[in-house]
């Protein structure tokens, strides 16, 4: 388990830069080490979400019913880093201006709106039953969100407009010296990785899961019926869950 | 038969059953009238032509979920998706005609709805009517393919909502702020999108 512990070492180092290497910001202070944290949080996101999505293409080219596992459990993983940038998000916008939210920070609202349009994935996933049509609809949902994080994006820059005159540009990264560039990436390396461990953590979850939900329905016909036999064969390929 | 006369047979079918049944259209005219009525009174007195342009894209907006939800309802109860699947004619063709159909109600709703909210309200501008046309296009495009979703899930009307709602939030934006160039915009994506995976979506409902 190589992954884990690549995790570890990342996180720890990143901590570390955080707290001990980046330079405090002259105007916020020391709140403004959560940067560190948010913003890699929320990149990460967007890369859980876009995963997700080329996974779900993969499934509709391909129909592997593998990667509509996949994709699931990277959409699952983006909702929690979204819950996350939102919180840490909420957090610095209490820290910096003394409100615990602001609609005229984008990326914020940005993250409001996906967050709401993923958690319906949910909703829609259980809402049917597994099979084929699951996979598709789910498939092109998450398609779908990857095609609104653009389209939402531009809305919410033109909503500035007519809702917020004043237009805030406090948290541009565009002046970072390299200390805070360091930290940053190192930053956003570990929550990468972290996103990598957990959706592998998730995923052999899930696939033994399914695995043993069949064994069992296969046991279960084994001893409903059937011929008894003194030495059972070797066990068949895995079925297809009911359509 | 060809694409078109396909889309045009399966449109006609959905306003024919609308003319005999009459059931969606009479409902979201009486919901879009009297969302204008709460709004009325949940606005205080003196308020400016932009609240009351806000109010109006909610209005919209939900009066459309209001048809959407009952797009799919017939070919779910009466079991007609799997006839439709059948048919020899491309998948896209039925979300066109859906479209289409329900395009169709929405705009006889509006019909109604605009000129009551001149009249309740402010009155309208050129630009507020262009920007409610090109909103219908998508809304349509998106509410019919997340329609033909939501229908095969337990939770059928509750999910649609869900569903439609935050993806629909570019297009109050583009509407209050009378983005026309932006509902262009959001119109052409999202249609050539539902065009192209409508038929994941239908292909194997179960």
């Amino acid at each position: 388990m190589k992954l884990p512990a690549l995790t570890t070492v990342a996180f720890g180092a990143a901590v570390a830069l955080i707290f001990f290497y980046a330079p405090t910001d002259a105007d916020q202070g020391f709140s403004q080490r959560i940067f560190y944290f948010h913003v890699p949080i929320a990149l990460t996101s967007y890369v859980c979400f876009g995963w997700g999505a080329w996974k779900a293409l993969r499934y509709l080219r391909t129909r592997d019913e593998r990667a509509d596992l996949e994709s699931y459990v990277a959409v699952h993983q983006g909702v929690v880093f979204g819950a996350l940038t939102l919180v840490t998000g909420s957090i610095w916008a209490r820290a910096s201006w003394g409100v615990w939210w602001s609609w005229s920070e984008n990326q914020l609202v940005l993250f409001l709106v996906l967050f709401l349009f993923y958690c319906a994935y949910f909703m829609l996933r259980y809402s049917v039953d597994a099979g084929p049509a699951r996979m598709n609809m789910s498939a092109v949902y998450a398609l779908f969100g990857v095609v609104l994080i653009p389209v939402s994006f531009l809305a919410i820059r033109l909503s500035q407009r007519f809702i917020h005159p004043v237009v805030f540009d406090s948290h541009a990264p565009s002046n970072m010296t390299g200390a805070q560039w360091l930290s940053f990436l190192v930053s956003l390396a570990a929550m990468l990785l972290l996103f990598a461990t957990l959706y592998n953590v998730e995923l052999a979850g899930k696939r033994i899961d399914a695995h043993l939900r069949e064994l069992r329905e296969l046991l279960g016909r084994r001893l409903d019926g059937g011929p008894q036999r003194a030495q059972a064969p070797a066990l068949p390929a895995p079925e297809r869950g009911p359509s | 038969m060809t694409y078109i006369g396909d889309v045009g047979a399966l449109a006609r079918k959905d306003l024919l059953l609308e003319l005999r049944a009459k059931e969606t259209l009479p409902s979201m005219l009486l919901f879009v009238i009297s969302a204008l009525t709460i709004f009325h009174f949940a606005l205080p007195a003196g308020t400016s032509d932009v609240a009351a342009r806000g109010l109006l894209w909610s209005a919209l907006v939900f009066t459309a979920l209001l048809g959407l939800t009952r797009a799919f309802v017939a070919e779910r109860e009466q079991g007609m998706f799997d006839a439709l699947i059948l048919t020899p004619c491309d998948r896209s063709a039925i979300w066109l005609a859906k479209s289409i159909a329900v395009l169709a109600f929405l705009a006889a709703a509006e019909v109604v709805a605009l000129p009551a909210f001149a009249a309740f309200f402010h009155g309208l501008n050129g630009r507020t009517v262009a920007a409610v046309a090109l909103a219908d296009l998508g809304i349509v495009a998106v509410g019919t393919l997340f329609g033909a979703m939501a229908v095969a899930g337990r939770a059928r009307e509750l999910l649609l909502p869900l569903l439609f709602l935050p993806a629909a939030i570019p297009i109050v934006v583009g509407g209050v702020g009378g983005y026309l160039w932006f509902l262009v915009l959001y119109d052409a994506i999202f249609a050539v999108f539902a065009w192209g995976t409508f038929e994941y979506v239908v292909a194997e409902a179960a």
